[in-house]
């Protein structure tokens, strides 16, 4: 393993949200199973880049370290995954880290992803369960719909779909696959149901669900294998509907 | 409703494709193909075609505003899109790519061809007829024009009948998708055939 004693990274590195990007490469000791986050930590240890120049610390996102929170999202060699789940030992050297471009930059690999927040406010994806007064137990979901859910559940907002989609870009409004996804999951609640239509309303404003152009590059790449495409689908029918009842006005568009 | 205009416009856009214009690129295919049968079927079947009452309120309504719609909408669709075919090579990403890529395209063929056709017929300076075809396709360019301009057409209706059923709802699930991309494959390369069969006959008598 001699040619493997050190590896290489070249990151895409920003000061602060106004500032310009610039590149640094960094040559760090390998050891066994090593992930990206690890590279990361060790160049925080010793922030010198390949040419033996001290620098500052590389800035990134992290939390839960095993793929569940989305946190450390970024663009790894192209594509755009989680960097806790990347293992060098899989990865093409030199490494290329760069923050998602879909957001705006806070500082070297962190990203705001306020609008994946924003998007899910615009599709109402909660339930509204507080009253004046107990409101008793919510119906029942069936157990198979349940483990169905459940898989639209996984979804952490980590923006990877957002990043690899074709209509999310600051030319365009479209708010990306993973609130529509949402939608569908909260409307397929019993209790989340009786507020169906307050989402369809949301995902037909503008941004919403008209914006997907089928490049379904969300499906492929969400690390927790939602079915985003199937969600789309299923929510182009509900907003359809939705819309005709709104127009030709039948009782049941509340 | 006024936060939901883009919604009725995109899907207008969708549907417009369709019905209309998909009928009517079927409908034209079909009919130009009685060249294949002969001058006099071809000056048969397109006379009837250019003798059928209120044409132009038909063509309006049917043909031109939905193609001008579409077209128009099509263009801004295709240039607020990003194309990430270098990291993001899927099936599906070239398709998408391919839609936008191939409706400027046929906005460009169509352009031209209905100056060349309809227009020209319009101010006189031809007849619908056999031979002004025939005439137009013996120059090898304008051959290499339609043949690409037809198969683009027919590409872009063929796959956009594809995302029709997804924009609708009607195919959700990923086997009914994985079906439909067969079934439009199909479509693609029968309406093709139509089409190229026909230029065929145009531009070499066979």
């Amino acid at each position: 393993m001699a040619e493997q004693s050190t590896i290489t990274f070249i990151i895409t590195r920003q000061n602060d949200p106004n500032s310009d990007p610039y590149e640094e490469t960094f040559n760090i000791p390998y050891r066994k199973n090593m992930n990206v986050i690890s590279g990361l930590m060790e160049i925080q240890k010793n922030p010198v880049n390949a040419n033996g120049e001290k620098t500052t610390p590389v800035m990134w996102d992290m939390n839960c370290l095993e793929e569940v929170c989305g946190a450390c999202s970024m663009v790894i060699n192209g594509t755009a995954r989680q960097s806790c789940a990347a293992l060098v030992d899989t990865l093409e050297q030199p490494i290329r880290l760069e923050p998602m471009s879909t957001f705006p930059v806070v500082r070297d690999l962190i990203v705001d992803r306020e609008r994946m927040f924003d998007a899910l406010k615009q599709v109402k994806a909660w339930i509204p369960i507080d009253g004046t007064h107990d409101l008793g137990p919510g119906p029942r979901m069936p157990e198979k719909k349940r483990q169905w859910a459940y898989e639209l559940s996984k979804c952490m907002t980590c923006g990877v779909c957002l990043e690899a989609c074709p209509n999310v870009n600051d030319k365009s409004n479209f708010i990306g696959p993973a609130a529509i996804s949402q939608a569908r999951l909260f409307n397929a609640h019993p209790t989340g149901e009786m507020n169906a239509s307050d989402r369809l309303e949301g995902l037909m404003d503008e941004g919403g669900i008209s914006g997907c152009g089928n490049s379904q590059n969300c499906v492929q790449v969400c690390p927790k294998g939602i079915p985003l495409t199937t969600s789309i689908a299923a929510m182009n029918r509900a907003t359809n509907i939705q819309a005709f009842k709104n127009f030709f006005g039948s009782d049941n568009a509340h | 409703m006024a936060g939901q205009r883009e919604y009725f416009y995109r899907r207008l856009h969708s549907l417009l494709g369709v019905v209309p214009i998909g009928i009517f690129l079927v409908q034209h295919l079909v009919v130009n193909h009685f060249a294949v049968y002969g001058e006099e079927s071809f000056n048969t079947a397109a006379g009837f075609m250019g003798n059928l009452p209120f044409v132009l309120l038909l063509e309006i309504f049917i043909i031109y505003l939905p193609i001008l719609y579409h077209a128009i909408l099509g263009v801004y669709i295709a240039l607020t899109a990003n194309y990430s075919l270098k990291n993001y090579g899927y099936f599906r990403n070239w398709m998408f790519a391919l839609q936008r890529i191939t409706g400027l395209i046929t906005l460009v063929f169509i352009a031209w061809h209905v100056w060349e056709t309809r227009v020209q017929i319009g101010l006189g300076n031809a007849e619908v007829e056999y031979s002004l075809m025939e005439g137009i396709l013996s120059s090898p360019f304008m051959l290499w024009f339609y043949l690409i301009g037809v198969i683009s057409t027919v590409f872009h209706f063929a796959n956009g009948l594809w995302s029709f059923c997804v924009s609708w709802g009607i195919t959700q699930s990923q086997k009914s998708q994985r079906v439909l991309t067969y079934v439009t494959v199909f479509v693609f390369l029968a309406v093709s055939y139509l089409g190229v069969r026909t230029i065929i006959q145009f531009a070499f008598g066979v």
